[in-house]
């Protein structure tokens, strides 16, 4: 009876999760989607808890007060500016999760009979389980050092890199087949561990910050494949399942990412693209002059716009002008005029980063044009594009440069609008370290400072201008 | 077993496959914090572990307490922020005007 009800919990949990993950493809029955698959959590949860196999409650009842303590300022807490790095994070902690109920299992067995009984599969599922979790716990610390600046998100590399990658993963696919044979050998267990781990930091110290979006992406596919690994090693169903779940939403996703980055996936990997710094000057053949614009001109003009698009990118996100920006769309479209968002696939530091960040200021969605074609026709009726913090994905060099290193990544074309204004703190490159031909064409204007004190004061401007009436 | 293991897994991965292929570029990132919230599953696994009692087997109790924070840490937080953000996402609202930036506007 008590296993029949734990079964049918896991279920009910499997269905629920399902239905939340589809009620993600549309936003107003998103939330009440995901609100069930929590109860199917719960429910889950609850199911486990009065498994018979358990014998002491304490432990659990100190971790379970213990991580919903942890959790709560992590759920409520953090901006979406921040939201990368605390996806790494909690991706590491759920590799973490799987990796150590790995290793109890596999001790436990060592214990029993010296895991004599250890069945080949079971080995093999442990094994994969444990190593995919340390890789993706190695990854997943270095990523959210990177993200939030705790280490430099400059590429760092070194000659015969891959080779040495190459060479450590080999050893450890290795040190799996030679576990399966003999599940006994402990040492190469946890040296297998130890050397996972290491693997796991050294792939993503040479990727860079801007590819950030496919590594979040890929390793949130390899903590899925964990957790996968754990349902066989533990003959549990749910896990398998929502561990395949994970596992592919994160790979579609970083392909989504590639793809629009054009670049293969291998080349993300193992390319180190993006080595040159960003913020530094990129040299250009000859010196062009640009057309710098002043804050009550641009005022002026996009008062007077009949229609904005607004290109952000993560520059706005780390100058904290959203809500500013925001203040001046509605000021805008006060006026009458008509105000969209384009935003690139890419724009940010994780899929789809820009749009929550947009979404946390107030910015309707049906304002956003995410698709980059949709957002480029747009563009070609535009009065006046407005570039904010983003540089490489409006870079026409993508479409008519083959020398350029970004050269077939799809972009969003703000040349086409009537005038394009490029709001920039200075002449700085982007993280591609390229120079941008955008800022130095004739209907491009230049209009230099910090986002969001651009924004505010573009906004005291249009409101001077009313006043004036 | 094993086998029926396989059929779930790979059946699994065919739905996930074509439900998330649906979910626009708008909720991408709504997207990886759901995967991860759904993730915290393993907590039945670490409960497990956490509850062979000390005195029987200190390690798989330890290491499956550490588990369950980390679990729970990420379904306790990782729903929250789910709910947070699919909240952000307002549609008519009277054009942009009217933004309830709130309390989950950055501290």
């Amino acid at each position: 009876m008590r296993d029949l009800f734990i079964q049918g919990s896991y279920l009910a949990a499997s269905v629920l999760f399902i239905l939340g993950l589809r009620s993600l493809t549309r936003p107003d029955r998103a939330r009440r989607g995901m609100q069930m698959a929590a109860g199917g959590m719960l429910f889950a949860v609850l199911g486990t808890l009065v498994n018979h196999q358990i014998a002491d409650y304490r432990w659990i009842a100190g971790g379970l007060i213990i991580g919903a303590i942890i959790g709560y300022p992590l759920g409520m807490r953090v901006p979406m500016t921040a939201m990368p790095q605390r996806i790494a994070i909690s991706l590491s902690f759920s590799a973490l999760a799987a990796t150590l109920v790995g290793i109890a299992e596999y001790h436990t067995q060592i214990q029993l009979d010296g895991a004599v009984a250890l069945g080949h599969a079971k080995m093999a599922a442990l094994g994969f389980e444990v190593m995919l979790g340390s890789i993706t716990v190695g990854g997943t610390l270095i990523a959210a050092g990177k993200l939030q600046d705790w280490i430099t998100s400059k590429p760092m590399t070194f000659r015969g890199q891959n080779l040495v990658n190459g060479g450590l993963f080999a050893g450890l696919l290795g040190m799996l087949a030679y576990l399966v044979a003999n599940p006994a050998q402990s040492t190469v267990f946890y040296v297998m561990i130890a050397g996972s781990v290491a693997f796991g930091l050294m792939l993503v110290l040479p990727i860079g910050g801007a590819d950030m979006p496919v590594v979040v992406a890929l390793l949130n596919s390899y903590s899925g494949l964990a957790s996968c690994a754990t349902g066989f090693a533990l003959g549990n169903v749910i896990l398998i399942i929502s561990g395949a779940l994970d596992g592919v939403s994160g790979f579609i996703l970083s392909l989504l990412m590639s793809k629009a980055m054009n670049r293969s996936f291998s080349n993300v990997l193992f390319g180190a693209f993006g080595s040159n710094e960003g913020g530094k000057v990129a040299s250009t053949s000859e010196a062009q002059a640009v057309n710098a614009i002043n804050v009550e001109d641009a005022a002026v003009q996009l008062a007077y716009a009949q229609l904005v698009v607004v290109i952000p990118g993560y520059g706005m996100a780390v100058a904290q002008a959203q809500h500013q920006v925001r203040e001046l769309a509605e000021l805008i479209e006060k006026r009458g005029g008509e105000v969209k968002f384009a935003v690139h696939p890419v724009a940010g530091r994780m899929p789809g980063h820009l749009n929550v960040i947009l979404s946390e200021a107030g910015i309707d969605y049906d304002r956003l044009l995410t698709d980059v074609d949709d957002a480029n026709a747009v563009l070609q009726r535009a009065d006046v594009a407005m570039v904010i913090g983003a540089n490489d994905i409006v870079n026409p060099a993508a479409l008519d440069d083959p020398g350029s290193p970004i050269y077939g990544m799809p972009v969003l074309t703000p040349w086409s609008a009537r005038t394009t204004m490029v709001v920039k703190r200075g002449m700085a490159s982007g993280f591609a370290g390229i120079d941008n031909p955008l800022f130095y064409r004739s209907n491009t204007v230049m209009l230099f400072g910090d986002a969001k004190r651009v924004a505010s004061d573009l906004v005291a401007e249009i409101k001077g201008m009313e006043a004036g009436h | 077993m094993l086998l029926l293991e396989l059929y779930v897994f790979i059946l699994a991965g065919f739905v996930g496959y074509m439900v998330i292929q649906r979910v626009p570029p708008l909720l991408h990132t709504p997207l990886m914090a759901a995967t991860n919230a759904i993730s915290g599953i393993s907590l039945v696994g670490s409960i497990i572990a956490a509850g062979t009692g000390y005195h029987n087997n200190p390690v798989a109790t330890i290491l499956g307490f550490i588990a369950v924070i980390c679990a729970t840490t990420n379904i306790v937080g990782g729903f929250l922020i789910t709910d947070r953000m699919l909240k952000m996402f307002r549609k008519d609202s009277g054009a942009t005007k009217g933004a309830k930036v709130g309390a989950s506007a950055s501290k």
